[in-house]
């Protein structure tokens, strides 16, 4: 019985939460066509976030190509199939890995970041301090948040893929000495626009819910210190596993599509 | 009824003020004038409802019921810029200072002063009048500091010269005095006398500080039981027999 509820409980904040994120994306939608556009804080805000994560995501991506390459080459050696090398890489990393990577990092980097910053915001009154001086918060802070990160991660996701395959590279060259030219000319001959198209699309809907989720967070802050370490955490943990579901989803839309 | 009659005089003007937050009944039925000129200091125990009451007043939480007029307007039927107006003529201190981490002093002075644009169309210059609010609060060597190298005395001046900068005709204290050492606190309640003198400012101050509440106020409120359970000059409430106003005095 008491498992019971403890279930109903849990199941009815799950919904509470869904329903609120949803008013959240509605007024988002409802103050991004009103004036006047905070443009100045777009900018920084996007600065901001390319400055921080930028690094981040060149070594990770880096490695992963590295170790992605590494990995996959005895098994394509043993089919004798190593020139197939450079189209696995790039179809893989463009199409999956790399904006699912970068996104997470993303995540962990800029949403937490938001979520935290947010909610400080909001604790120590700065939010309320902003209200009355005649400028509205949700503008001012969470559109343009918001703004920054759809524009920002794809671009981040762009980069952290060039420098995967460039460490992809780094391997074939150590191992099987081609060019580097040769590489990222095999490289972009596999891709066609059906592989890049879709996986840009849906960068931009991560950056959009790595954005809408810290500032959800960080903007229903409650009070008390403790509260800006929940919502900055709580921010990365739900943006993850909203990041597989939009993956989960765009991966099926694209099939369907591509079926056709 | 007379309060009814001096109604054009009150420069702000609550009645039958009520905000629950769920189950959480703060204030049920509460009301209050602000004369012209006049300082209003209004005590209540920690957690009685102070700030929601203040914070309705200015806008930042809706009111469950009543009304409240400030000069002359009710707030909650004016527009959202209407009420971005009358907020130039009402200064905020907030109760943490509030002061915008990410922004050094300088920026912090000068936001209210870019946003208001009506008040004072586009400012090109603002150095001139950020430096006079600083020289008001006496830091004017602050301006390039960020909020995160300033104590918390400095904080409070820096978040007064903020709330200085929009000249507001009236000033709400959200208990300017609280987490400040004796000292600061002395020199800080000077200083909202010094500004009560120069600029001519009605002020409403939450405290708990006797001190403040005796050499600052020309008339005081409790806020006991969610409504403004006494009323009178320092005097008057601290010889009052009642025991519940007589706990705010000991
Ligand atoms: N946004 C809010 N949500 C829920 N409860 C709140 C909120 N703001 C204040 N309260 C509650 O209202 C009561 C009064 O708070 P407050 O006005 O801050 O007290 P104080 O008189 O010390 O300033 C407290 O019990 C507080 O928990
Ligand atoms: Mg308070």
């Amino acid at each position: 019985m008491n498992n019971i509820s403890r279930i109903k409980d849990v199941l009815k904040s799950f919904f509470a939460e869904i329903g609120e994120l949803s008013f959240f994306t509605g007024r988002f939608f409802k103050e991004v066509f009103k004036r006047p556009f905070e443009f100045k804080e777009f900018l920084r805000q996007c600065y901001n976030m390319g400055n921080q994560s930028l690094f981040l995501v060149a070594v990770t991506g880096f490695i992963i190509g590295l170790v992605f390459t590494l990995q996959s080459r005895p098994t394509l050696e043993e089919f004798g199939a190593v020139s197939w090398m450079p189209s696995m890489v790039s179809i893989s990393i463009i199409r999956e890995i790399g904006p699912i990577i970068t996104a997470l990092i993303c995540a962990g980097r800029i949403g937490s970041g938001i979520g935290a910053e947010l909610g400080s915001m909001r604790v120590t009154e700065q939010i309320d301090a902003m209200e009355v001086s005649g400028t509205n918060p949700f503008k001012y802070l969470v559109v343009t948040r918001i703004l920054a990160t759809t524009l920002m991660i794809p671009i981040l996701v762009f980069f952290g893929d060039a420098i995967s395959i460039f460490g992809s590279y780094m391997v074939e060259n150590i191992k099987g000495n081609v060019s580097f030219l040769l590489y990222y000319n095999q490289v972009f001959n596999s891709l066609e626009f059906s592989d890049i198209i879709p996986t840009t699309i849906k960068t931009f809907f991560f950056g959009f819910a790595i954005g809408l989720v810290g500032c959800y967070k960080g903007y229903n802050c409650k009070k008390g210190t403790v509260g800006v370490g929940i919502a900055a955490n709580s921010a990365v943990v739900y943006t993850s596993m909203l990041l597989f579901l939009i993956d989960f989803i765009a991966v099926f839309i694209t099939n369907i599509f591509v079926d056709i | 009824m007379s309060t009814e009659a001096n109604n054009t005089e009150h420069i702000i003007d609550i009645q039958n003020l009520r905000k629950s937050f769920g189950d959480n009944c703060v204030l049920d039925g509460f009301n209050m004038y602000l004369n012209k000129g006049e300082n209003v200091v209004i005590m209540g125990k920690s957690g009685s409802g102070k700030s929601v009451m203040i914070k309705c007043l200015i806008g930042l939480e809706e009111p469950d019921s009543g009304t409240i007029k400030i000069m002359g307007k009710d707030i909650s039927k004016i527009s959202t810029d209407e009420l971005n107006e009358l907020r130039t003529e009402i200064g905020f201190l907030f109760q943490g200072s509030a002061l915008y981490d990410s922004m050094s002093v300088r920026e912090n002075l000068e936001f209210p002063l870019r946003r208001h644009t009506k008040k004072f169309g586009k400012i090109k210059d603002t150095t001139q009048l950020v430096m006079e609010a600083l020289e008001n609060v006496g830091l004017a060597h602050a301006i390039d500091l960020m909020p995160n190298e300033l104590s918390g005395g400095m904080k409070r001046r820096i978040a007064l010269a903020r709330t200085l900068i929009l000249q507001p005709s009236i000033i709400l204290y959200d208990e300017p005095t609280t987490g400040l050492d004796p000292i600061t606190s002395k020199e800080i309640i000077l200083l909202m006398m010094s500004i009560q003198k120069k600029y001519n400012t009605s002020s409403i101050i939450i405290t708990h500080d006797v001190d403040c509440a005796r050499v600052i106020s020309n008339r005081m409120i409790l806020l006991v039981d969610s409504i403004n359970y006494a009323e009178g000059t320092f005097l008057e409430l601290s010889t009052s027999k009642d025991p519940k106003v007589q706990a705010f005095f000991k």
